[in-house]
């Protein structure tokens, strides 16, 4: 069953050098118990559609669309009712967890929050419910580190609480915006096999959000490859690895450590200054004058495998 | 974007530079401008409303208040100019030498501010300038006396973290002597913040002079100042309340117009400088 | 924590220190024989140089720097700031005398200014760029601006002269209190208006209003629980460097006002060149003042975990 259905979502803001056109079009399904990995370069607008489904872009984004969760447009909804999602039914892991978790308050009254506003625990039901969460995401001696402060937790150790903090209510979709990001590579190994572990346990959904493939090849069934603004291909992560179709995944995948290095020429547009036509056209080796004009469709080339490239036209 | 195209965009702050300009106009033109001499005395018209030919009324010996506030933007910014001069003279010599030079001189200097600032500025002011007898010139050294000490932190600061960088080094490899090192190096790169940081100052300056002058420690009569004058007019404010709104709003808006550039300019600094500054 | 305190502690003493040579070389170097001045103001003539002579040496200003200098500090370690030339009374007891009046008047008005600045501040931020935080933010730097001697003339002139709600100056019942303290905490309530309006406006950029947001949290839970406790935090430094503010507002507002506080004592004790009293009330002002940064500096650590933090984990 579907439990997320993004359909033609459009995401603009307006800043002092321009319309930022970050999110164009996108169609993107999560079904139950589905991990996706979102791929993408850094500034291509993948944290903007992360955010944009749970309402929480600034309110000069104009989002156009329409987020269908189990079947209710999130975007239609009120405050109130958006609010009942969050943290309860769709959760949010951010990178950066010193900055994403509040200095001056202690970390087991975050990680407490959903559980004391969702499912209205009394303080010490919560804070039990806490030290079992903490627990579970392998923080040692968690009935003392609830009393601790963020900055006194490790990189990892944020981590962990912050991935606690998320899954506390058991939501039904994770949206895990680089987890890994900023960690030590150790640590990094320690955190996916952590989320792994959790994820397999709860059986809840995921969209996880990353520049980083071989993460999301560990905890994805399914990759969407996003450049400037819009999917430029989806399959299963066999598919993706094995036989990637568009120009773009090609390079990303040449680019890994493992084959070879080889960064893709040009750099990616800015998302105030898109180009016509296939975004990809400046810097793909085997663009046509088509390609300079107009946008391709989505194209199917396999079973669950779809790509955005006149190529396969 | 410069410096100087942010603040144009800055429509408070270009307010305001508008404001200081046309006061500054004001105080050089003044003899031509005002209708009557601010020191005549015309003891038949005491304490006269405002009428066409006093706009601002007369004060208690019987001089028009309009020439006595225009006047005063004389004193106001000539005294308020001279003393953010001594004060970045001061300043920028001690926090110069201080950071320069480091060592036993920079400690002593450190400790003297440190107990400079134990004291409130204005209390420490107004004691120096009662102790040195009431007189505006008295009034320009308390407050040069004790200013000088936050500009010669930030002095000191900036010019502890040029003297680091590699073009003082190769000066200074290359035998050039002190002086010629901080004429040449170190002057140019600390003048800016402490501009930017006089302006911010000059409000607040303002306001202290208008306040020792108003404790009767300024200003003496008959000088046209603008605390001076509503001290003047305090025992008369019952019956003629022009004595005591004119001064006043004179003072106000032209801080105001400094506060409206000071914050244009805050707004608009780099960051780096900005960082600078809060230290 | 305690090393940190005991460190803060020793740096308020060495500046006390120093705090107090300063205020005895104000006098040192004061221009004019003191001994001069002040038996003008005890004869009501000119004294003869015998005269004044015999005061330098029963007062020990004929010893040298040094001595003198120790003399003073002896003196006010043992708590003897001499006595006033005006009142013959102790200058340490006419401080304690006074300090009350002044402690009222500086505590309701920083009240006021807490009571405007904090709720005008916030509102201004979460409703940035609204007509109310455009004027709002007029009206903060139109504050700034005024010179408060100006403020406390005005409000005098309308409301007691005026309108006669209020007596337009002394001492005793809450209706006296009302203008001083009016005029001191608008003074003081601007610019910490502005700081807690900018402040506000950072921490809701932060990362964790957005986390807090993402977890259902309702905006008002949002804004107090993790906005609020993050924002003063800055808010309350300034007020410990207000304190200076404040008591140098005080000395003008208790004159105008008739205030019997310590800031209209010392005030006429520099018209009266009542040199004791000078020295004496500046420098229990300065240790006023040191003492209540130093209270602030701790406050703050108690405040902001992650100071603490360093602060316990450095030592």
């Amino acid at each position: 069953m579907t439990l997320l259905s993004i359909e033609n979502l459009n995401a603009h803001f307006h800043t002092e050098d321009g319309a930022v056109r970050a999110v164009n079009g996108i169609d993107l399904n999560i079904e139950e118990g589905e991990k996706l990995g979102l791929i993408g370069e850094t500034g291509c607008g993948k944290t903007v559609l992360g955010l944009a489904i749970l309402r929480l872009l600034s309110e000069n984004t104009k989002i156009e669309g329409k987020i269908l969760y189990k079947g209710k447009n999130l975007l239609t909804m009120s405050d109130n009712e958006i609010r009942k999602i969050r943290g309860k039914e769709i959760a949010m892991i951010f990178q950066n967890p010193l900055s994403s978790m509040n200095p001056v308050l202690t970390v087991g009254t975050q990680v407490a929050e959903p559980v004391e506003l969702h499912q209205h625990l009394k303080k010490q039901d919560a804070m039990r419910r806490v030290i079992e969460m903490l627990k579970s995401v392998k923080i040692p001696l968690p009935q003392e580190r609830v009393k601790e402060y963020p900055h006194e937790f490790s990189g990892g150790m944020r981590q962990r609480a912050m991935i606690a903090m998320g899954l506390i209510c058991m939501p039904s979709l994770i949206i895990a915006d680089e987890p890994t990001t900023g960690l030590d590579v150790t640590i990094q190994a320690q955190i996916v096999e952590l989320m792994k572990e959790v994820l397999r346990d709860s059986g809840t959904s995921m969209l996880l959000i990353t520049h980083d493939l071989a993460v999301a090849s560990e905890l994805c069934d399914n990759i969407a490859v996003m450049y400037p603004g819009e999917i430029v291909e989806y399959g299963s992560v066999r598919d993706l690895f094995k036989d990637p179709k568009h120009p773009y995944t090609r390079g990303f995948l040449n680019s890994l450590p493992s084959k070879g290095f080889k960064p893709i020429t040009g750099t990616s547009p800015s998302l105030i200054n898109l180009p016509k036509g296939c975004k990809f056209h400046p810097r793909c080796s085997l663009a046509t004058d088509k390609c300079k004009i107009k946008r391709p469709e989505l194209i199917k080339v396999g079973k669950k495998h779809y790509v955005r490239c006149f190529l396969y036209d | 974007m410069s410096l100087y195209l942010k603040l144009k965009k800055d429509k408070p702050a270009m307010l305001g530079i508008v404001i200081i300009i046309f006061f500054a106009s004001i105080a050089v033109f003044a003899p031509y401008i005002a209708p009557h001499d601010p020191l005549e005395l015309n003891l038949e018209e005491r304490l006269l409303s405002p009428s066409v030919d006093h706009p601002m009324g007369t004060d208690n010996l019987g001089r028009d208040v309009l020439s006595r506030v225009l006047y005063g933007t004389r004193v106001s910014l000539s005294m308020s100019a001279a003393v953010v001069t001594i004060i970045m003279v001061l300043g920028i010599t001690i926090g110069t030498v201080a950071g320069y030079f480091g060592g036993v001189v920079d400690d002593v200097t450190m400790r003297v501010v440190d107990v400079l600032l134990a004291f409130p500025s204005i209390i420490l002011a107004l004691v120096i300038a009662g102790l040195l007898g009431p007189s505006l010139t008295n009034v320009m050294i308390a407050l040069g006396a004790i200013w000088w000490v936050g500009y010669s932190r930030i002095v000191r600061g900036s010019v502890l973290s040029i003297k680091e960088k590699e073009f003082v080094e190769a000066a200074r490899a290359m035998g050039c002597s002190d002086t010629y090192i901080i004429r040449r190096h170190i002057l140019p790169n600390v003048l800016s913040p402490v501009i930017v940081l006089a302006t911010l100052d000059m409000g607040h300056i303002i306001l202290s002079i208008a306040a020792l002058s108003f404790l009767g420690l300024g200003a003496q009569p008959p000088i046209p100042e603008w605390g001076a004058m509503l001290n003047e007019g305090k025992p008369f404010m019952e019956s003629a309340s022009h004595l005591m709104i004119f001064p006043g709003l004179m003072i106000m808006i032209t801080v105001l117009a400094f506060n409206f550039i000071g914050d244009g300019l805050r707004d608009a600094l780099d960051p780096r400088m900005q960082e600078m500054l809060i230290k | 924590m305690k090393k940190y305190i005991a460190k803060r502690l020793a740096i308020a003493v060495i500046v006390m220190l120093g705090a107090s040579l300063l205020s005895f070389l104000l006098l040192y170097f004061a221009p004019g024989n003191p001994a001069h001045a002040i038996l003008t103001a005890q004869l009501g003539h000119d004294p003869s140089l015998e005269e004044v002579a015999f005061f330098m040496m029963k007062h020990d200003l004929n010893n040298p720097f040094l001595v003198q200098c120790s003399q003073w500090l002896y003196m006010i370690t043992h708590l003897n700031l001499g006595t006033s030339f005006r009142t013959g009374e102790p200058v340490l007891m006419e401080f304690l005398d006074r300090f009350p009046a002044t402690f009222e008047l500086a505590f309701t008005s920083m009240l006021i200014a807490l009571l405007i600045a904090i709720p005008v501040g916030i509102l201004s931020a979460l409703k940035q760029n609204s007509i109310l935080d455009h004027s709002s933010r007029l009206v903060a730097l139109c504050g700034v601006s005024m010179p408060n001697f100006w403020l406390g003339l005005v409000l005098i002139m309308f409301f007691s002269l005026k309108l006669g709600w209020f007596p337009c100056f002394g001492y005793g019942t809450a209706s006296h209190l009302v203008l001083p303290a009016i005029t001191l905490g608008t003074g003081l309530a601007a610019p910490l208006m502005r700081l807690m309006r900018a402040s506000m406006l950072e921490v809701l950029r932060q990362d964790y209003i957005r986390t807090a947001r993402s977890k259902g949290l309702s905006e008002h839970l949002v804004m107090w629980k993790h906005g609020l406790k993050n924002a003063l935090i800055p808010v309350i430094t300034h007020m410990g460097m207000q304190t200076g503010h404040l008591l140098g507002g005080a000395v003008i507002v208790e004159t105008i006002f008739a205030w019997p506080g310590v800031g209209k004592f010392l005030v006429d004790g520099i018209y009266a060149r009542d040199y004791p009293v000078i020295q004496g009330f500046v420098l229990v002002i300065a240790l006023f003042f040191v003492l209540s940064n130093l209270a602030v500096d701790i406050l703050y650590t108690y405040l902001d975990p992650r100071i603490r933090y360093d602060v316990e984990n450095k030592k």
